[in-house]
């Protein structure tokens, strides 16, 4: 179930197909620009203009394009795309069909997350019903479209969820993320042009084409247009997958679930930011603080430190082990807090610890290395009040390059 | 990039790298563009023979606009940019990756094997790594693992950088070496975590040649060598590879195809070693025993229509070759000549001939092989290698080990006199000098048999006898060489063949490939009843550039060395003045005072030739 502060959820009153069917009686540039116009960008995480993602992926050379719709949804605190599956799975198909047709792909590939096996069956009979009703296979609705979707199952791992990862994956490789460039746009799917999208994003692309470019760019702030749905867990009276449009004000948001007291709360994940309550008043969005959709709340009596070592240990093991920074650093900066908390770790430690972070920050081959040491650096500079140093007596000096 | 290559593709996207700027081809890496400006960035799981790493993560850059730094080595310029390749950031993530895997890296380097030769080493000296702000491993997490005859992992050094997984599956097509688990827990483990003695790996070293670090070592033999030599007792002898001739000057810092052989005769000697012997004499018993077993399945293939003869017939003198061949394509093992390697032959003759020839007890004789090769080690233990009565071979040692003996013994080998090889094996021909190279075994076999068949001067078909059509580094190679006049049977073969007119007019075909990931594409071919399967002849070498690139050989190793100990060893065969196997007076003299049944006779064939072992997959046991 998805709750909204007015109960006027946007998903309820679409319905399957006219999005698509609107869509497909466009002109393909005619598709491109309402995706643009209505400002979307990606609801996974990071945010990338949806639009200029399919223009290019259309204009990439292939022999043969592919949409992959990202359903792994493995980020801690996320269950957002499980409800869209569960309930408005037509409005995510019908979107992989309008990417299709835009970026100029014939074959759709589910990836659908581990633990959401429950719903393949259900999600097979679709695809199968709409099959038999033209929604997918050769001349989609009378169109020139040829695409039809195949459901895939995860490999179980956190990182799997990363696009590149989640290509490995489905071409039977250990699952780990590539280098880029070259992005999956250009060589993605056995090397040729891959969209890949979240399930929620799709989802609203549908609506967009049901509801106008402008329904969803009247919602929303400048940067991040839309509504956006969360989901909500943690030290809160009412949890759950939530519509707010995109913008909202984290004080707002801790209202409408019953967590005005909270001392802080985690967005986007574990790979998130931790926002202290001094900071509630900071939007949620692009140009803020994004989220694909985690929000985590943590009451008065947690402490900082447990937080940090419990997304650590989360990222020591999901880390696909390829690059130095990610692997190793993870262990360390986990290290580095169970030493914060009791109290063997010296300032010296704790400031190579902080350019570790950075290091792993800028130097990681993925997102997730990139964004993991986040806990770390937000929970020592924003509640050192929780820890004490031990002196540096017997530790040698250390050249910090740049300190 | 060489410059031919830039005008060739078209210099066209312009980069500032440091400040200088530079046109490059499009996808030039950033690595190789600022190699072309002389700006050396480090790296670790980069390696010139490997596909893309971009894992380690020490060769990060700033491209400017970028928000986080990129991997230099994976990361392909497809538009202008600036880049810095040593600013304050990039500074700083390398030294912390650096100590990040300091800080894993159970390794002492002054009891290391690749003490001063150890990529990790280098750049933590370069970085000025003197602390470890991220604590230090206490304990070694794993056991070493010493199961195999040739290969010592040490995981506890590894530094994942997965050059000998990439290795192993690329180079090879083996896949014995894996990539397991994720997180802290990654490591790199054996096909199902085997004991890798018991795994299908090959022993050819390449993943040892390619490891940055001590986390892959070759089983060493020089404690056992030394013992031998200080006991008086004992009768050392050493015989001498040609391919380590061309590179043992590596071990002694001077570049990359120094020819120093008769300077390694004095050394050894120097060192103890009682006599010198040059395997290239069993090299050129190899082109005559197998030429003539060529002949013989030619003749009974196409005059006497006998079915069963297998061809095309496949070269056997590169163990790790063999071991790939009973283990993966076993089906194959009728068409794999019987003659052993020149290194067994020689083993076989030393402690019956020479014994013999000498006064030597051949129980009191210590027979050591210096060989570019870690497979060898695991030839030489196969118990079908004792036909003098005896081990054949007692130790075969790398030329990274003979390097170690010989600074070991205070030696400084580039410093020291020449001198020839021992008698009664003596003279060699440049024919088993090139079986160094890859194409050498054909090269020699056709100077060989086209002599013999066509009653001509190979220098009348090939100037110099230089056979060109077969030498090269292209993976797999093919050709094609007509027969347009036969000549009287030689002597040496009358008891073979009758005369040579079934040959007339026909075309010998020929192929070559080395790396058995390229042995894997012509057998695939074969079994398909491809091209490759009209062969009469296939030399196949495990190590890519043949023998020159073995696994025992001087680390580093890439295209530019392995061709520049190419050089050097063509260079070294043009200098002989017998080239051709068959012209060889030590040879000629052996089947005169020993062999007496001649080529191919009942004695012969009891010493010098062998027979395989099916060791399909699951077939385990003495697969060490
Ligand atoms: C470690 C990691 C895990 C990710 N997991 C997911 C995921 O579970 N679902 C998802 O849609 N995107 C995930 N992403 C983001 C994807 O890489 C990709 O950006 C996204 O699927 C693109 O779709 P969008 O543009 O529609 O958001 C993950 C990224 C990283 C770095
Ligand atoms: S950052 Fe982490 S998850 Fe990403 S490639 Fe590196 S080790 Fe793998
Ligand atoms: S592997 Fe390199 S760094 Fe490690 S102990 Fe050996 S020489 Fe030293
Ligand atoms: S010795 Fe050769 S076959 Fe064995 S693991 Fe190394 S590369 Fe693979
Ligand atoms: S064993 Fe050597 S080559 Fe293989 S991953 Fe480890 S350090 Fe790299």
């Amino acid at each position: 179930m998805i709750n909204t502060p007015t109960n006027q959820l946007s998903f309820s009153d679409a319905s399957c197909g006219t999005g698509l069917k609107n869509a497909l009686a466009m002109p393909r540039a005619k598709v491109i620009s309402t995706v643009s116009d209505s400002g979307i960008r990606g609801r996974g995480g990071a945010g990338f203009p949806v639009s200029v993602k399919w223009n290019l992926c259309g204009l990439a050379k292939g022999d043969k394009k592919f949409v992959v719709c990202n359903a792994d949804e493995g980020e801690p605190g996320t269950f957002k795309d499980r409800v869209l599956l569960d309930d408005f799975a037509a409005l995510v198909f019908d979107g992989m069909t309008i990417a299709a047709y835009a970026a100029g792909a014939s074959e759709g590939i589910l990836y659908l997350r581990a633990e959401y096996a429950y719903l393949r069956d259900g999600l097979e009979e679709m695809l199968r019903m709409r099959r038999k009703e033209g929604l997918l296979g050769e001349n989609i609705l009378g169109s020139k479209l040829n695409f039809d979707i195949q459901i895939f199952m995860g490999g179980g791992a956190y990182v799997c969820g990363e696009e590149t990862a989640l290509i490995e994956s489905l071409e039977g490789n250990r699952g780990e993320p590539r280098n880029r460039p070259p992005f999956p746009i250009d060589m993605g799917y056995f090397n040729q042009p891959t969209v890949v999208n979240n399930v929620e994003t799709l989802a609203w692309v549908s609506c967009i084409f049901e509801k106008g470019a402008a329904w969803f760019k009247d919602q929303g702030t400048e940067g991040s247009a839309g509504p956006k749905l969360f989901s909500v867990s943690g030290d809160c009276q009412k949890g759950g997958v939530y519509e707010f449009p995109m913008g909202i004000t984290i004080a707002e948001l801790l209202t409408q679930v019953g967590g005005d007291d909270a001392k802080c709360v985690q967005i986007g994940g574990a790979s998130g930011r931790l926002v202290p309550s001094s900071e509630f008043n900071r939007r949620i969005c692009f140009e803020d603080v994004a989220t694909g959709g985690s929000i985590i709340v943590f009451g008065q009596n947690r402490k900082a430190l447990d937080i940090a070592e419990n997304f650590l240990e989360f990222f020591e093991e999901e880390s696909c082990g390829q690059c130095t920074p990610c692997r190793d650093g993870n262990e360390k900066l986990l290290k580095g807090i169970r030493m914060l908390k009791d109290g063997t770790c010296s300032m010296q430690r704790l400031l190579s610890l902080k350019d570790l972070a950075e290091t792993m920050q800028l130097a990681s081959r993925c997102g997730l290395g990139q964004s993991s040491p986040n806990i770390f650096l937000d929970v020592i500079n924003q509640y050192d009040n929780e820890f004490e140093l031990t002196s540096d007596a017997n530790s040698e000096p250390e050249c910090r390059i740049g300190a | 990039m060489s410059a031919q290559q830039t005008t060739a593709i078209g210099a066209n996207i312009p980069v500032t790298i440091d400040g200088m700027d530079i046109r490059v081809p499009l996808k030039t890496t950033i690595l190789d563009a600022a190699k072309e400006l002389g700006i050396r960035i480090p790296t670790l799981c980069h390696h010139a023979d490997l596909c893309e790493g971009g894992l380690c993560r020490v060769c990060v850059v700033e491209v400017e606009g970028k928000r986080t730094l990129q991997a230099s080595c994976a990361y392909p310029i497809t538009e202008p940019m600036k880049i810095k390749t040593s600013s304050a950031k990039v500074r700083k993530a390398r030294k912390n990756i650096l100590q990040l895997m300091l800080s894993n890296h159970a390794g002492d380097c002054t009891t290391c094997n690749r003490n001063q030769n150890c990529e990790l080493q280098k750049l933590a000296s370069e970085y000025g790594i003197t602390t470890h702000p991220f604590g230090k491993v206490k304990r070694p997490k794993y056991a070493i693992d010493h199961s195999s005859l040739s290969v010592v992992r040490d995981n506890n050094k590894c530094i994942l950088c997965r050059r000998c997984e990439r290795t192993c599956a690329e180079i090879q097509g083996v896949n014995a070496l894996v990539t397991a688990n994720r997180g802290i827990e990654t490591e790199i483990q054996t096909f199902m975590n085997l004991p890798l003695g018991d795994t299908m790996c090959i022993n050819c070293g390449q993943c040892i040649n390619r490891c940055p670090t001590g986390a892959l070592q070759t089983v060493d033999a020089t404690c056992d060598v030394w013992k031998a030599i200080d006991d008086p007792k004992k009768h050392v002898v050493i015989q001498t590879a040609p391919a380590p001739r061309a590179a043992i000057a590596e071990c002694f810092g001077e570049a990359p195809g120094t020819p120093r052989t008769f300077e390694m005769n004095t050394a050894l000697r120097r060192a103890g070693f009682n006599k010198v012997f040059d395997t290239n004499f069993t090299a050129d018993l190899t082109i005559l025993e197998e030429g003539t077993e060529l002949l013989k399945r030619l003749y009974g293939a196409l005059v006497q229509k006998d079915a069963s003869v297998a061809l095309p017939q496949f070269t056997s003198c590169s163990p790790g070759w063999i071991k790939y061949i009973e283990q993966f394509y076993p089906e194959y093992l009728p068409n794999v000549s019987s003659a052993k390697s020149p290194q067994q032959m020689f083993g076989a003759l030393i402690k019956t001939y020479y014994a013999e020839k000498n006064g030597v007890d051949p129980k009191d004789i210590v027979s050591v092989s210096l060989m570019p090769c870690t497979a060898k080690k695991y030839e030489c233990a196969r118990p079908e290698m004792n036909d003098s009565g005896f081990k054949d071979i007692d130790y075969v040692l790398t030329t990274r080990e003979l390097g170690k003996l010989i600074k070991e013994a205070g030696i400084d080998l580039p410093q020291m006199p020449k001198s020839d090889f021992d008698e009664p094996f003596g003279t060699a021909t440049g024919s088993g000098v090139i079986f160094g190279a890859t194409g050498g075994v054909m090269e020699s076999a056709i100077r060989t048999v086209v002599e013999l068949v066509c009653g001509i001067q190979i220098e009348d078909l090939f100037e110099h006898a230089n056979v060109i059509p077969v030498r090269g580094f292209e993976g797999v190679r093919y050709a094609e060489l007509p027969i347009s006049a036969v000549g009287p049977v030689p002597e040496v073969l009358k008891d073979v063949v009758p005369d040579w007119n079934w040959l007339k007019d026909a075309t010998l075909k020929v192929a070559i490939c080395h790396g058995t990931a390229n042995a894997q594409k012509v057998m695939d071919d074969i079994r398909a009843g491809g091209k490759f399967s009209e062969c009469h002849f296939i030399e196949f070498m495990a190590c890519p550039g043949g023998c020159l690139g073995g696994g025992g050989q001087p680390i580093p190793t890439n295209k530019d060395i392995r061709s520049k100990r190419a050089n050097a060893i063509y260079a070294e065969d043009m200098a002989y003045t017998v080239r051709k196997s068959h012209l060889n007076e030590a040879v000629l003299r052996l089947y005169k005072e020993f062999l007496t049944d001649g080529i191919g006779g009942h004695k012969a064939h009891h010493l010098l030739h062998t027979s395989y072992t099916d060791r399909s997959l699951g077939v385990r046991g003495s697969n060490k």
